[in-house]
């Protein structure tokens, strides 16, 4: 306890410290301004669209499962592909991450909260009406887009209302990420504690600095191309006609240059919650913070020219092809970079493997396995055979999956005690870590077989000898699927029955929310600052 | 112990599973291909040292720092010289990597002097192929999927070449460059054949180009890889490389059928005859959207039986179906022969609750086009 005493927010856990003020009960969840309480809704909200796109992905599964149509049309399987990624990116990935930045953010640089509270209560209370629409419109004539989560024009053009109801989410959930990205931009540039100096400051706020930017730069361009889309379908325009003089390829030189950066904007924050976890367990401080700056603001850079990298089949010159293949090898770098300063952490380090370190090492080792397999796709030749082929779905399920949700993983089981001050159980944890990575793999790893044996994606049946690789792959995706009931019930159990978190649950942690704050965080913290200079 | 014997039986499930099914790049039957599948070998080794080695130090680390066997945490977090050369050795190993690929690029994107070209149009959801120039110049077919739907609906056992079998081959001679011009009627689709490292998406509006030199004779069979819409799974490419004397046989083969084709234009039918003849193109073309009950797909697709083109003016019915639907999957059929729409029309009028009784002749087509 001794090192929380000094501190205003202990003080305050006696006086409203411990009380939202205003309302009770849900009204007080859809006016909070607090951004603990905001975080929390972040969280749960991204767990609820988890299990939606995982529903739609075991379905997808099922279908393949054999070849032939069995469970659902071919129409109805295209409207699962494009849900399943446009609720996974935008309504289980983003969220989460944005979860995590609210809770931790203002308690690691030392705030009171987020520097535009009300606008914080609003950009999560869009999420809901934007997912809502996404789910909607199964339920409208000519049901959900069949598109493709990259809603490719001029196929968007066929599509029946259900396309409206998906661009207009697209619209909001955009809103929705920018007003959170000005927030925390803001916040991390204004709200520091004094002598917390930027290069003090904990890596995933640095992360998220830059994700911040990446957000605010792309976002809009991603609204842009769909209310292209909007009124090429409805308004005679003809953005993506050539018949009127536009171009298909266009969308998606639009599309993909909000879609490359989009990628980083998922990983970054991912990296921020690994270069946490691991020199907490390893008991060592992060090695090269300053390397792990540069690298990532040179991702973030580089990640804005290397878009047409997912378009080496539409038929650019060969000067086009080769720039692009250039600049994608060059990301190889400081994406090394990072990987070699995490494993240095570690190396010479006191190693324990509690639930969040197992997370993060299955992120380190997985990821880099999904980097690899994206220096295969670098390069344009190899590209050319594997594009839209199921190896590119092993690919980036690699880098979303075992790259992205095993972080947050990490990071929930990481910052739980501190967040519900109790503990989780260890061997609940550790259950779902392995039932997790196992089944990852069963699922994910073939996919590689089946995408260098030719099978394309986002198709509902296939010749024959892809049967195999889909049979274990459909196996996988089931036994992952309800593996993440494990969580489910590691979270609740905790929650509501877990035994009491000590201030400082994890020997190594060093950042101020475990140092400075006691467990559980009281409701208002950090108001007055605490002086670190 | 368990746990152990559980993974080991995985592994060898797994291992097993992999002999048996296909799990590399299909054979390769052109230079670029052969080209394509070395480079991406000299990758995966790459891949495996580098894979080995950062693991390799991971995996030590976890064996031997961890708390529980007494290792203590040392302090340090920074060596410039280490990073200097993780950042410059990397680097370096990628601009050795570029040379050899940049050469295959360049290679891949000469299509110039071909011996033969031919135009594929992507359709939903078939493959139409137009010989521009060279040897068989003005041979034009659609390809489209030849495998029954009861197979699909699991209603038949599936063929060998389930899914990957149209009813007419692309033909190609060997040894030759082929070119291959693509581009699309409606929606993006995008044309494949593994074997020979040609892929290249199909652009409505435009036009682009690949080429590949087959150097060795069989059938080489893919798929439509782009997302093209409900029946992108579909339309397979199906490409026979056959000998330069077979090919000019085919060659002739096609121009003796086309002559006849085209006298065929000219002549009237019985109903009888265009409705047994229309059944056969609606199968071929139709069936996919407007279903073989001629109801559609409701609120997707519209319904053939009852509506009101079926039952209405020939005129009317013959106009949608050459010219299409602006902003829907009905595309134009202009490209059918007009004794094949015929037939169609005249199958689509007297068939399940529609009874116009008249046939539509080949001549009625013609004088509708434009």
């Amino acid at each position: 306890m001794s090192a929380v005493i000094d501190t205003h927010g202990h003080a305050h856990d006696h006086g409203h410290g411990g009380h939202p003020g205003g309302y009770g009960g849900i009204m007080r969840w859809i006016t909070t301004t607090n951004h603990k309480d905001i975080g929390t809704m972040y969280l749960w909200f991204s767990f609820a669209m988890f299990s939606v796109g995982g529903v739609m992905a075991m379905l997808i599964r099922a279908e393949l499962f054999s070849p032939g149509l069995q469970i659902v049309n071919p129409d109805f399987f295209n409207q699962l592909t494009t849900m399943h990624g446009l609720i996974m990116v935008f309504g289980a990935i983003m969220p989460a991450f944005v979860g995590f930045a609210n809770w931790l953010i203002p308690m690691q640089i030392g705030a009171p909260d987020m520097a535009f509270a009300r606008m914080n209560n609003w950009s999560f209370w869009i999420l809901p009406f934007a997912a809502s629409l996404l789910i909607i419109s199964f339920f409208v004539p000519g049901g959900a887009p069949g598109v493709g989560w990259t809603m490719y024009a001029p196929l968007t053009v066929q599509m029946g209302v259900g396309m409206d109801l998906t661009i207009f989410a697209v619209h909001l959930l955009g809103m929705s990420s920018i007003m959170g990205s000005i927030n925390i931009v803001t916040t991390i540039l204004n709200m520091r504690a004094p002598g917390m100096t930027l290069m003090r400051m904990p890596l995933f706020c640095w992360t998220w600095l830059i994700t911040g930017y990446l957000l605010i730069a792309v976002m809009p361009v991603l609204a842009g191309a769909v209310t292209m889309t909007l009124t090429d379908r409805h308004f005679g325009t003809s953005f993506f006609n050539a018949a009127g003089g536009g171009d298909p390829v266009l969308y998606q030189h639009i599309f993909w240059f909000f879609g490359h950066p989009e990628v980083y904007i998922i990983a970054l924050p991912a990296f921020g919650v690994v270069s946490q976890v691991i020199p907490a367990f390893s008991r060592k401080p992060l090695f090269g913070y300053a390397s792990m700056v540069y690298a990532t603001s040179a991702i973030a850079i580089l990640s804005f020219i290397v878009w047409a990298h997912h378009m080496y089949t539409v038929g650019m010159p060969v000067t086009g092809q080769l720039f692009f293949m250039y600049a994608t090898t060059l990301i190889a770098v400081p994406t090394g970079v990072k990987v070699f300063n995490w494993v240095a952490t570690m190396w010479k380090g006191s190693l324990t493997f509690e639930t969040p370190m197992l997370f993060a090492c299955g992120f380190l080792f997985l990821f880099t396995l999904g980097g690899f397999t994206g220096l295969v796709l670098s390069l344009v030749p190899i590209d050319i055979q594997l594009h839209d082929t199921y190896y590119v779905v092993a690919h980036f399920h690699y880098v979303m999956v075992a790259g992205a949700l095993f972080a947050a993983f990490a990071g929930i089981y990481f910052w739980l005690p501190k967040w519900t001050g109790k503990m989780y159980n260890e061997k609940l944890g550790q259950i779902h870590f392995w039932l997790t990575m196992i089944f990852f793999n069963i699922t994910f790893f073939v996919q590689h077989f089946a995408g260098l044996a030719g099978m394309p994606r986002r198709i509902p049946d296939y010749p024959l000898q892809f049967e195999t690789w889909n049979k274990i792959s459909s196996i996988g995706a089931f036994g992952m699927g309800l593996s993440q009931l494990v969580f489910l019930y590691a979270v609740v159990q905790c929650i509501r029955s877990g035994a009491k978190a000590p201030d400082k649950p994890w020997e190594g942690a060093d950042s101020l929310e475990w140092t400075h704050l006691p467990t559980p965080v009281p409701y208002h913290t950090f108001d007055p600052q605490p002086d670190l200079r | 112990m368990l746990k152990k014997l559980f993974v080991g039986a995985l592994g060898l499930a797994l291992c097993g599973a992999a002999l048996a099914a296909e799990w590399n790049l299909q054979p390769a039957a052109s230079k670029l291909a052969e080209d394509i599948h070395w480079l991406h070998e000299a990758v995966m080794v790459l891949v495996v040292i580098l894979f080995v080695g950062v693991f390799g130090f991971m995996f030590w680390s976890c064996y031997a720092h961890r708390k529980s066997v007494g290792h203590k945490a040392e302090q340090f977090h920074e060596n410039t010289t280490v990073e200097i050369i993780w950042t410059v050795i990397p680097a370096l190993i990628l601009v050795l990597i570029a040379w050899p690929v940049t050469k295959v690029v360049i290679a891949q994107k000469d299509t110039s002097q071909p011996d033969l070209t031919i135009k594929a149009t992507g359709m939903q959801w078939k493959w139409g192929y137009d010989y521009l120039k060279g040897e068989g110049e003005g041979i034009s077919f659609v390809s489209t999927l030849a495998t029954p739907r009861a197979q699909i609906e699991g209603r038949e056992p599936k063929g060998e070449h389930y899914l990957l079998e149209v009813d007419h081959e692309l033909v190609v001679p060997l040894g030759r460059k082929i070119r291959v011009l693509t581009t699309a009627a409606d929606v993006v689709h995008s044309w494949w054949v593994p074997a020979f490292g040609a892929k290249q998406d199909a652009i409505p509006g435009f036009i682009r180009d690949i080429w590949f030199t087959p150097n060795k004779t069989g059938t080489y069979r893919s798929q439509c890889v782009e997302l093209c819409g409900k029946d992108h799974g579909f339309m397979p490419i199906v490409v026979r490389v056959v000998s330069p004397e077979d090919y000019t046989k085919w060659v002739g083969e096609q121009k003796t059928l086309m002559a006849k084709a085209s006298a065929d234009e000219t002549r009237s039918y019985t109903l009888d005859e265009l409705k047994s003849r229309g059944e056969k193109v609606y199968a071929a073309n139709c069936v996919a959207c407007h279903q073989a009950s001629g109801k559609g797909v409701p609120g997707t697709f519209p319904a053939l039986d009852g509506s009101k083109v079926a039952q209405g003016p020939a005129a009317d019915h013959i106009d949608i179906v050459l010219h299409g639907k602006p902003n829907t999957a009905m595309q134009s059929f202009a490209r059918l022969g007009n004794a094949e729409l015929a037939a169609v029309i005249t199958f689509e009028r007297n068939s399940w609750s529609n009874h116009a009784g008249a046939a539509v002749q080949p001549a009625d087509v013609r004088a509708r086009r434009k």
